[in-house]
């Protein structure tokens, strides 16, 4: 769970573009949406594109994405639990 | 009438701002180019880091032509020959295959031209006139009259023009500001040299 | 000076001519069916124009003619507009796309995606002795190249103008517009509490733009294009820069807001688009205009959207018509507007058309009859 967890921040910051944030600067638990890393409404439509690309994972309602984006925590749960890819 | 108060030059890794050099960075690749400008800038910006090449083209040429600028009517004109073509060859990669196939939102969104107008109005705060104009090469002509009839009909205070061309690498921006006031007078044979 | 819009042309799934469009429209027709794309996009809903049928116009107006399909959409589109006005000296060719050739990339060929390229083939074709004027501005670009054409034309730059706007439905728009999750899996509903995105569609239209008055000519009377300066891909949820457009437009035609007798709206069925429609409506006291959107008739025809709605628009004004905004059933919008719900015969003497577009852009225009 620890190495998907890096992973995840690592994808993160690389497809989102976070060029001044380090996976160190992230945290597990932090808000990833709103006022924790802040991002928008077209990152987290990017980011049901990467459940999908790196662990083949298609939501059947984006409006799920709500819930599962919360933080690297709720996202790397979901991940463990649904992925088709390894 | 109008005279342009401030002009700006971007290529080749240098800098020119009303016909003085005021940036030589050596450097050949324009990702590292714009990013090394921006890093040397006092503000940040955190959205600067996902735009497309041509947006931060435009962000950072309206950045220091717009430096010490207070006044929130400035019309954006900006043009080009390639539209987004940049991105939208990066969008057409991600649907090319049917196999691997992965359109990406956050490449989308910046496969329209004016994105780089949107970015400089939000930076900004200009909710003022805009248009993205497309011709093979820059359209003194057409461009020095819209931007006096917007002057003259109190359609903008002042007129940002812009030529933001960026593509596979290759790029170059002419922005400059026209108003009442400034150091050259506004006529075609200014802006011809200007946007040479 | 006053600037009119006198003659104009559709090209779309409903017609090729203005006149069946408008009939088409009348009768309650719609240009949305479930179509298959390609096997990575699979079914969607949207307008197509019927190649077939283009195909066998396209011949009755140039049999050698050879170059891409949105060249023949083009010229198609102009050829009734030009035949009524001949091009002179200082006219100019005005274009209003957001992807032209876009679909030039799928087939590997770069140098045809260049929009410049593609104008430039049928600025020669018509022989127009001026360098065309290209708009490529989002969805606002068809309603913001008619300002502009008054513009260029109030300003001496020309005394006459072809404003001419397409876009066609490609795999290149369509998977984009699926990533952002924002296409409707059925025909669309503008305004409508169920409404859940857009389709998409294709068209070319055209007019032409002149300083002469004519007495069925229609004035464009006040043109505003204003941005939110809020976010690049969604609208502001004040409708900042809407009702900044349609002020200015309405003071520029020396008009207020209950001169107003119909708008031809955006509506593109998102929940967001139609939500800041609708408070920016409400802000400038519009709410009770009859108000529609064509987007369940055409689909969202992009770049040619505003010019093709805006020609729409001014068939009802000529006509004293309102046409019903499909696929409205009940009001889902946190303000009320008034979506025009049967075809009424109203007289209509001023209207005011909007578009709003990625990027923050909105444009607004008011146009007026002569007689």
């Amino acid at each position: 769970m620890e190495a998907l967890k890096k992973e995840l921040k690592e994808r993160i910051i690389n497809v989102l573009n976070l060029e001044d944030i380090t996976v160190d600067d992230i945290q597990d638990t932090d808000a990833l949406f709103g006022d924790g890393l802040g991002l928008d409404s077209i990152d987290a439509l990017e980011l049901i594109v990467l459940l999908d690309k790196e662990y083949g994972i298609k939501l059947a309602d984006p409006k799920q994405g709500k819930e599962i984006f919360q933080s690297i925590e709720t996202m790397a749960q979901y991940i463990a639990q649904n992925r088709t890819k390894l | 009438m109008y005279s342009v108060s401030k002009y700006i030059h971007i290529e080749n890794g240098i800098i020119f701002e009303n016909g003085k050099q005021i940036v030589d960075s050596n450097t050949t690749d324009f990702s590292e180019f714009i990013k090394q400008v921006y890093r040397n800038f006092e503000h940040i910006y955190p959205k600067f880091y996902k735009m497309d090449d041509l947006c931060k083209l435009a962000y950072i040429a309206s950045e220091l032509v717009l430096k010490d600028e207070t006044e929130k009517d400035i019309a954006l004109l900006f043009s080009n020959n390639e539209g987004s073509l940049d991105t939208d060859n990066k969008h057409q990669q991600s649907i090319q295959n049917s196999n691997a196939y992965f359109p990406s939102p956050a490449v989308f969104v910046y496969t329209l031209p004016n994105i780089a107008i949107g970015e400089v109005s939000i930076r900004h705060q200009l909710k003022s006139e805009s248009a993205f104009f497309i011709a093979s090469e820059y359209q003194t002509d057409y461009m020095h009259k819209y931007t006096e009839h917007l002057l003259r009909t109190n359609k903008a205070k002042k007129v940002l023009c812009g030529w933001v061309h960026c593509l596979n690498g290759a790029y170059k921006a002419c922005f400059y500001l026209v108003e009442t006031n400034g150091i050259l007078e506004h006529n075609n044979q200014n802006i011809k040299q200007i946007t040479k | 000076m006053a600037v009119y819009i006198h003659s104009s042309n559709c090209i779309s799934p409903l017609g090729f001519t203005t006149k069946d469009n408008f009939q088409a429209l009348l009768s309650g027709r719609s240009a949305i069916e479930k179509i298959f794309i390609n096997d990575a996009i699979g079914t969607i809903y949207a307008g197509t124009i019927n190649n077939q049928l283009f195909d066998a116009h396209f011949q009755s107006i140039d049999t050698h003619f050879n170059g891409s399909q949105i060249e023949k959409l083009l010229i198609a589109a102009l050829y009734s507009v030009i035949k009524e006005h001949p091009v002179k000296p200082d006219s100019v060719l005005i274009f209003s796309t957001t992807k032209g050739n876009i679909s030039a990339l799928a087939a590997n060929q770069l140098n045809d995606a260049f929009i410049p390229k593609t104008i430039h083939n049928i600025n020669t074709y018509f022989g127009f002795k001026t360098e065309p004027v290209v708009i490529s501005n989002a969805c606002v670009s068809g309603v913001m190249a008619l300002s502009i054409a008054k513009r260029l034309i109030e300003s001496g730059a020309f005394s006459n103008a072809f404003v001419v706007a397409a876009d066609e439905l490609t795999p290149f728009v369509i998977s984009g517009f699926q990533s952002f999750q924002a296409m409707s899996n059925e025909v669309c509903k503008p305004y409508d509490k169920n409404r859940n995105g857009i389709n998409l569609g294709e068209a070319a239209a055209a007019v032409y733009v002149s300083d002469t008055f004519s007495a069925n000519a229609i004035t464009i009377a006040g043109e505003a294009n204003i941005n939110d300066a809020n976010h690049i891909s969604g609208p502001s949820r004040t409708g900042e820069g809407l009702v900044l457009s349609i002020e200015k437009a309405l003071k520029e035609a020396q008009k207020t807001t209950t001169d107003i007798d119909y708008i031809s709206a955006h509506g593109t069925a998102t929940l967001y688009n139609d939500e800041m429609e609708a408070i920016a409506f409400n802000r400038m006291q519009l709410q009770n205009v009859p108000l529609n959107s064509l987007k369940a008739y055409y689909g969202h025809t992009l770049g040619a959207s505003g010019l093709l709605e805006s020609i729409v628009a001014i068939e009802s004004l000529k006509t004293n018509t309102l046409v019903p905004s499909l696929g409205f059933k009940e009001q889902g919008t946190s303000q009320s507007i008034n979506i025009i719900t049967k075809q009424e015969q109203k007289l209509l003497k001023t209207i005011l058309k909007t578009a709003s577009g990625f990027g923050g852009s909105n444009s607004a225009i008011v146009l007026t009859k002569n007689k």
